[in-house]
């Protein structure tokens, strides 16, 4: 059944979880290819954390499995040194320093004291190494939360919203530092509610809602979903209904308080010409239009919500 | 197995709670030693009988000495416990058992880690506790011309296992953390627990004579170790000899960790 997995490889495979009545992860399946950044991407209660939590061995899958490099999280025997993930920017004991914060894990993980002094670095938080956690900013636990995942030297990164509290400057950082990363070889998933937020540092997305797949490419994959919308007017609108209905019924959506103007998805102008040529339809208005990637992103997964 | 034990020990000497309650504790048994022993010498064994006939009977030095020495296991037990309890409870609070499980999956021996990791902390309290009793009891029985007993090898016996029953407390507190991780809910019970419904029963149940069950009760078995109680002088009744009391607390401690291990540590993390 597993086939010759990279060790670095990512597979979710019909991942279910629930949690009462609430089907949080609804048969989700994808994987995550090694030397690449991934966009873990999902509207707020999407279902992103609890898949990463049944990945990392934290919660039980109802059904299904999330493996690392075709093993269980928990089968791995120095799991930290495969895998580093952050999934909570919050977890963290105040009243340790940093470099204890750090010193803590040090020894499960199998990495001297050293080591702590080098994530520091960099990170960049080796000038408050000994300032209490307790005292620090947002964007400053955020840097401490990967230099956790940095410990033991992983071939996997998975960081949950790790641009939260970020400002500009710490978020060009992180792009570079995540895109040297999959530079190396390693696999690094990075999970966002907002795609602005990652579609300059990400080569693939993993799209989901409401605990399921909705979108999975790489970032031209979905370009050529924000380039493919047809905007149609014509002065029949019971023709153009019934043409839409006919050829395109799934692709397409109304506009705003226009009778007889559809938008058509993922349909080139040129089909749209030719279908309406052909069923001798009059056509005032064949104009593609260019979507911004977030209003792909967001119909996406609106549409999930709504179905 | 080394690795996890020193990632939990490190966990627990990194934070500054525990020195809090060690200080606190330590001055707590300073003023306990020394009342004790100023109480115990003044009424110098003076019981007054129901009748009002005032029968004087001199209470053996030895026994003094042997009761305040010992005081820290029959009234500062809850310190170490507390210092268990956080070890795992302060997990949750701070939301730190994602990262903790992380690194070490297999939780059961996350759990065994922090019940050996707690036993030289429980050392500590036991050694700082004890030591703090025993300075200010000695202290105050020698100014009042009595004797300190500070020569007699029973003394330093009931003084070590002082030491000893104050560190099973704390492996006790991890395994009472393990089965309520909840941090308020913790120590809200075992506070209301120690401080008062176990001493109420132990009263209760001597007082309906069946002082052969209260002495199988945690803190009767803790008091055991030393083989000077407090409560039992105070409340009559009986005591297990040291070594049941021993792995009675011990008993206890594993039972708990057992029931967190099949209950709460099993359950996802959110």
């Amino acid at each position: 059944m597993i086939s010759a997995t990279s060790p670095g490889e990512l597979r979710i495979e019909h991942l279910v979880k629930t949690f009462g009545p609430v089907r949080a992860v609804d048969d989700l399946s994808f994987t995550v290819a090694p030397g690449r950044v991934t966009g873990f991407l999902g509207p707020n209660g999407a279902g992103k954390t609890t898949t990463l939590r049944v990945l990392l061995g934290l919660a039980a899958p109802t059904s299904g499995t999330a493996t690392v490099g075709g093993r269980r999280y928990a089968d791995i025997e120095h799991p930290a040194r495969v895998v580093g993930a952050a999934l909570e920017a919050t977890s963290f004991h105040p009243g340790r320093s940093a470099r204890d914060h750090l010193r803590v894990y040090a020894p499960q993980i199998g990495v001297p004291d050293s080591r702590c002094d080098e994530v520091l670095e960099t990170v960049g938080l080796a000038p408050v190494a000994h300032r209490r956690v307790g005292g620090f900013s947002m964007g400053m636990r955020q840097r401490l939360g990967l230099a956790t995942t940095l410990l033991g030297d992983p071939q996997v990164m998975i960081l949950d919203e790790p641009a939260n509290g970020l400002d500009p400057e710490g978020i060009a950082w992180l792009r570079g530092f995540l895109r040297y990363l999959a530079g190396q070889g390693r696999t690094v998933l990075v999970s966002s509610h907002v795609l602005s937020e990652v579609q300059q540092t990400v080569d693939d997305v993993v799209i989901i809602a409401k605990g399921r797949l909705v979108h999975a490419s790489d970032m031209a994959g979905l370009r050529d979903l924000a380039g493919s919308q047809v905007m149609v007017v014509s002065p029949d609108a019971a023709g153009l209904r019934a043409l839409v209905a006919r050829r395109w019924p799934a692709a397409a959506s109304p506009v705003d308080g226009r009778d007889g103007a559809v938008l058509l998805r993922d349909v080139s102008a040129a089909e749209v010409g030719s279908a309406a040529f052909a069923a001798g339809l009059e056509l005032h208005e064949l104009s593609p239009r260019d979507r911004g990637l977030e209003d792909v992103f967001l119909q996406l997964t609106a549409e999930e919500v709504a179905a | 197995m080394t690795a996890t034990l020193r990632t939990e020990f490190r966990k627990l000497v990194t934070t500054r709670i525990w020195w809090v309650l060690l200080a606190a504790m330590a001055a707590y048994m300073v003023f306990l030693g020394a009342t004790m022993a100023f109480s115990f010498t003044v009424d110098g064994g003076t019981t007054t009988s129901v009748t009002g006939s005032t029968t004087t009977t001199q209470l053996d030095p030895l026994d003094i000495a042997r009761t305040v020495y010992t005081l820290a296991p029959a009234l500062a037990y809850v310190f170490p416990v507390i210092v268990g309890v956080l070890s795992i409870t302060g997990e949750v609070r701070h939301k730190t058992t994602t990262l903790t499980y992380l690194v070490e999956p297999r939780r059961g021996r996350v759990l065994v880690a922090k019940l050996v990791a707690s036993l030289p902390v429980g050392v500590l309290f036991g050694l700082a506790g004890t030591a703090a009793t025993v300075l200010a009891g000695a202290t105050v029985l020698g100014i009042r011309g009595d004797a300190t007993m500070l020569g007699e090898p029973t003394v330093w016996r009931a003084i070590g296992l002082s030491v000893l029953a104050m560190t099973v407390w704390c492996m006790v507190g991890v395994g009472f953390g393990a089965v309520l991780p909840n941090q308020v809910a913790a120590i809200v019970v075992l506070l209301a627990f120690t401080q008062f419904v176990e001493p109420l029963v132990r009263i209760g149940l001597v007082a309906v004579h069946a002082p052969g069950v209260a002495q199988w009760l945690p803190g009767a078995a803790g008091e055991a170790i030393t083989g000077a109680s407090l409560y039992t002088s105070l409340a009559g009744g009986q005591m297990l000899p040291w070594w049941q009391g021993l792995l009675v607390l011990v008993g206890y401690g594993l039972l708990l960790a057992g029931i967190g291990r099949v209950t709460t540590v099993r359950r996802d993390v959110t």
